[in-house]
């Protein structure tokens, strides 16, 4: 079980792996499913406190004030074509393209997670400007505990993109550098995942409920 | 952002000291005493270290070590530190109670003092020693080399500690919260509680919070991924199964715990309302976060105790553990049902009948499983040959005590019974009845039994005895008139009281609590004097009870790469069977190289991060907080960076290694289980049933 690679994972395609992973691939990409399962309970929690939330205005603005559709529907294309994107790139390396192809899907998506990241910004200040400020009341607390929580996922993605288009600039793709973009692909598709959530329950549940 | 200068709030009256000079009285007193006892015993190991010349080892073998073992280690000898800290807190806070209503200490003072007691007891005393145990023990039975990610093994540490230290510093800095190890807002919330002292209970539960759910995550994959050839889920060893539920556990109960706090800090720091009193806050959903992760907690911490005590109770009756399915079975439903429960922590909150009844209801079902355990540990005795010995006096002590804490817990469980003595110390009786004989009797059992497998020699058995002895007693003085003062209706965390028909009751459990403090040291006094006899008693064959599982047929203390050659199972007592069988002690086909993961400083260099980062988030120093923020992130970015994370031990040396161990085996004798504690065992079992 131990020490010895297997190949089931395709996406890998990892060659002979000296050296520098013994540890089974399937091990590494395990352990990472079973971090995003703690993470959704995390989620899930501040989901659950958020919809007890949802009427504790306190008498400030709430979801119909606040919220801009138009805004939301674009956040939702940039993150959805960014799972696609990300998706292109684990193909890219799976048929062992060209480094550079891998690297051009890699920054696209980048790209689109930025761009995603400043669309939310731009609508926090909005709200902000209406008054929806998370000290206003309990409900916009819960709001700001929990899209922003989504928010820091997103740019923490950024940020290991950017360490591994360095890494993989440097080094090539190493099987370890492989095996890490593959756990970070899964991490972006659960991000997209959560936004679902939010899009459905946070943005528009709130504006039926709210 | 910052009205308060450089250095955030803190100025020189946030010094204990201080507060003793503008009011020099008997709670000061006791205040200062402590934060110099920290600032001594600082200065005297810092001292001792660099005498004897131990940085250069202590850094290259301990603190950058990624060897589950030396990290368990590391665990343990922090938890035992922070034990000693909580017990003295618990021997205060008697003696304060037995004083009464004259006593010596200030009201707030006493809250501080229930409050860091029960943090620590839980978070830096149960946790880690339970996380450490599990460190050293469970890759060794399940025949692996290390744990999955052993980095990432050394970040949980760094963070626990880092926690740890914390609480430490908040003797000397400032205070600590009053709030209880709960911290229920919205008393704990910024208008009631401006000082540091909740900021400080919130990030030493964040962080170390973060690190437990590390630790659940690797030790699953660990027992999932990790096992040796062979060794099928029905094949383990009954603790590796609690561990597996009570890693588990740590994966799905420690979130809420953390969102609980982080939501706590943002009412704190930035004024959010989401457990405040006004502007739509809810603190009844704290109430709902810190118990979804509060019950589940005290199931991870007793679970791995369960475990414990199944394998020293197969051991010590040389006896294969009775109704091994059945534990298995009942274990999975306790990890299941300990999350249908967490409301009857609240059952006087106000809800409905009804859902105080299926509460209670699910709650009185854990005695179920349970009651299948203590039959099935008993059943493993049933004409056994039993050996008395330290472990076993723990368990067996457990055993009864546990029964009658698991009883009253039934009792609680029941709603109308509960409104009418919770908040009492009817409560705090039942809850030290079930943590202290199930885990830290667990836990102690645990030290003694493998303690033999870490270093290489025995414990002394007759202090370890009178040890055990002592708990048991010292235990039941001390929490047994709670139970009675309860009944009568002695309020919880009270410093002070006017009716006098307590005062009897009070004065038993501190002399129970001294005796608690005499079974603390004699735990002292047997580590020392085993030490001293440490020559009389190696059992470098590394078998010394006769035991039945993996970690057994290694020498001891075990080698950095565990096992030669990796297992291959065939049966759950898979070492007794390799005794009976003749196939114990026998050289490997072939030596091979070893990989085994390189030192890595990146645990040692976060903890010390962390640690900054959190206090200057207590205190409010932003710069501080940003630039180790900051940090950290470059810390573990750059160890991304490391690409050689292997060393290879080569086959010669293992080899070499090997071949000395086999030397020793045979000139040893084998000897039987009447002498396993005299000098005659070098951990040569004789097997015997
Ligand atoms: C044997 C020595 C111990 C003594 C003398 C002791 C004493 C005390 C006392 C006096 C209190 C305050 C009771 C009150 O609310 O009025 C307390 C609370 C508590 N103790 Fe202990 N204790 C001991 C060991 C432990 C252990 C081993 C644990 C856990 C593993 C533990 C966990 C707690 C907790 C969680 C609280 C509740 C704190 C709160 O109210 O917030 N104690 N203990
Ligand atoms: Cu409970």
């Amino acid at each position: 079980m131990n020490g010895n690679p297997s190949t089931s994972n395709p996406n890998v395609n990892p060659g002979q792996l000296p050296g520098a992973i013994h540890k089974d691939p399937d091990m590494v990409v395990f352990g990472f499913w079973v971090f995003m399962m703690s993470d959704l309970i995390f989620f899930g929690v501040v989901f659950a406190i958020y919809i007890t939330m949802i009427g504790a205005t306190a008498g400030g603005p709430g979801p119909r004030e606040l919220f801009d559709f138009g805004s939301l529907f674009a956040q939702t294309m940039l993150l959805l074509t960014s799972s696609l994107t990300v998706g292109i790139a684990t193909v890219t390396m799976k048929h062992q393209r060209s480094q550079a192809s891998f690297l051009f899907w890699v920054v696209v998506t980048l790209l689109l997670g930025l761009g995603f990241l400043t669309l939310e910004l731009y609508d926090f200040s909005q709200m902000a400007e209406k008054g929806g400020v998370p000290q206003r009341s309990g409900y916009l607390s819960a709001f700001f505990g929990l899209v922003p929580l989504h928010g820091l996922h997103v740019s923490f993605g950024c940020l290991w993109m950017l360490v591994l288009i360095a890494q993989v600039w440097k080094k090539g793709m190493l099987d370890i550098i492989k095996l890490r973009f593959l756990r970070l692909a899964l991490f972006w598709h659960f991000l997209d995942l959560i936004w679902i959530g939010i899009f459905s329950i946070v943005y528009f549940g709130g504006w039926v409920y709210g | 952002m910052n009205e308060h200068g450089w250095l955030g709030k803190l100025d020189w009256d946030s010094l204990v000291f201080s507060k003793l000079i503008t009011d020099p009285s008997v709670s000061e007193a006791v205040a200062s005493t402590a934060g110099s006892i920290v600032i001594i015993a600082t200065v005297a190991i810092l001292g001792l270290l660099t005498w004897f010349r131990a940085w250069g080892p202590l850094w290259s073998e301990w603190l950058t070590s990624t060897d589950h073992k030396k990290i368990g280690i590391m665990y343990i000898v922090f938890a035992l530190v922070m034990m000693t800290r909580g017990l003295l807190e618990g021997m205060v806070m008697r003696a304060q109670q037995a004083a009464a209503p004259d006593g010596f200490l200030y009201a707030d003072h006493f809250a501080q003092l229930f409050s860091t007691h029960g943090t620590i007891m839980i978070f830096f005393v149960a946790v880690p020693f339970v996380v450490g145990l599990v460190n050293f023990v469970m890759p060794l039975q399940i025949g692996a080399r290390d744990v999955a990610f052993p980095v990432l093994n050394q970040i949980s540490l760094a963070v626990t500690v880092s926690s740890g230290i914390l609480l430490m510093v908040s003797l000397v800095v400032g205070e600590f919260s009053t709030g209880g190890w709960s911290a229920y807002p919205p008393y704990t919330g910024a208008d009631f509680n401006p000082g540091v002292g909740p900021d400080y209970w919130v990030w030493a539960i964040v962080f170390s919070g973060a690190g437990t759910t590390l630790t659940g995550i690797n030790f699953t994959v660990t027992i999932i991924k990790c096992r040796a050839a062979g060794m099928k889920f029905f094949r383990m060893p009954m603790f590796c199964w609690t561990v597996l539920c009570s890693s588990i556990l740590m994966i799905f109960a420690m979130p809420p715990l953390s969102v609980a706090a982080l939501m706590l800090g943002f009412d704190r720091y930035l004024d959010f309302h989401f457990f405040t009193n006004d502007l739509g806050g809810n603190m009844m959903n704290y109430a709902n976060l810190f118990w979804l992760f509060g019950h589940p907690e005290v199931y991870l911490l007793v679970l791995p105790a369960y475990g414990i005590f199944s394998e020293v109770f197969s051991t010590f009756s040389a006896k294969r553990l009775y109704g091994y399915k059945s534990l298995v079975i009942a274990t999975m439903s306790i990890a299941v049902l300990s999350f249908t429960v967490w409301l009857h922590h609240f059952f006087t909150m106000g809800q409905s009948p009804t859902i105080n009844i299926v509460f209670g209801i699910a709650t009185m079902l854990i005695a179920v499983p349970t009651g299948v355990k203590v039959y099935d540990w008993m059943a493993t005795m049933y004409r056994g040959r039993i050996r008395f010995t330290t472990p076993m006096i723990y368990s067996i002590g457990f055993l009864i005590l546990f029964v009658i804490g698991g009883l009253s817990g039934v009792i609680l469980a029941n709603p109308t019974v509960d409104f009418q003595v919770h908040n009492t110390l009817f409560l705090v009786a039942h809850f030290h009845n079930v943590l202290i004989p199930g885990v830290l009797f667990g836990l102690l059992a645990g030290y003694n039994y493998w303690f033999p497998k870490a270093f290489g020699f025995r414990l002394n058995d007759r202090l370890g005895r009178w040890s055990a002895f002592l708990w048991v007693l010292g235990f039941m003085l001390t929490f047994f008139p709670l139970y009675g003062a309860g009944l009568l209706g002695m309020p919880r965390r009270s410093f002070s009281y006017m009716d006098l028909t307590f005062k009897p009751y009070m004065l038993v459990a501190f002399v129970g609590a001294m005796v608690v403090l005499c079974a603390l040291i004699s735990l002292v006094v047997q580590l020392v004097v085993s030490l001293k006899d440490r020559d009389k008693n190696r059992v470098p064959v590394g078998d010394p009870w006769d035991g039945r599982s993996l970690e057994w047929s290694i020498p001891a203390p075990a080698p950095s790469y565990n096992f030669v050659e990796l297992p291959r199972v065939t049966d759950r007592d898979e070492f007794t069977e390799a005794k009976e069988q003749g196939r114990a002690y026998l050289p490997p086909k072939v030596y091979r190289d070893i990989e085994v993961p390189k030192n890595n400083p990146l645990g040692f260099i976060l903890c010390v991060l962390s640690g900054i980062l959190m206090f200057a988030l207590v205190w409010y120093i932003w710069w501080l907080a940003l630039v180790s923020a900051l940090a950290i992130i470059v810390a573990v970015i750059a160890s991304t960076f490391r690409w050689d994370s292997e060393r290879v031990i080569p086959a010669s040396q293992v080899q070499k290694d090997t071949e000395k161990w086999l030397e020793q085996v045979k000139k040893s004798r084998a000897i039987g289980r009447d002498l396993e504690n005299t000098p005659a065992n070098v951990g040569y079992a004789k097997l015997e049933h």
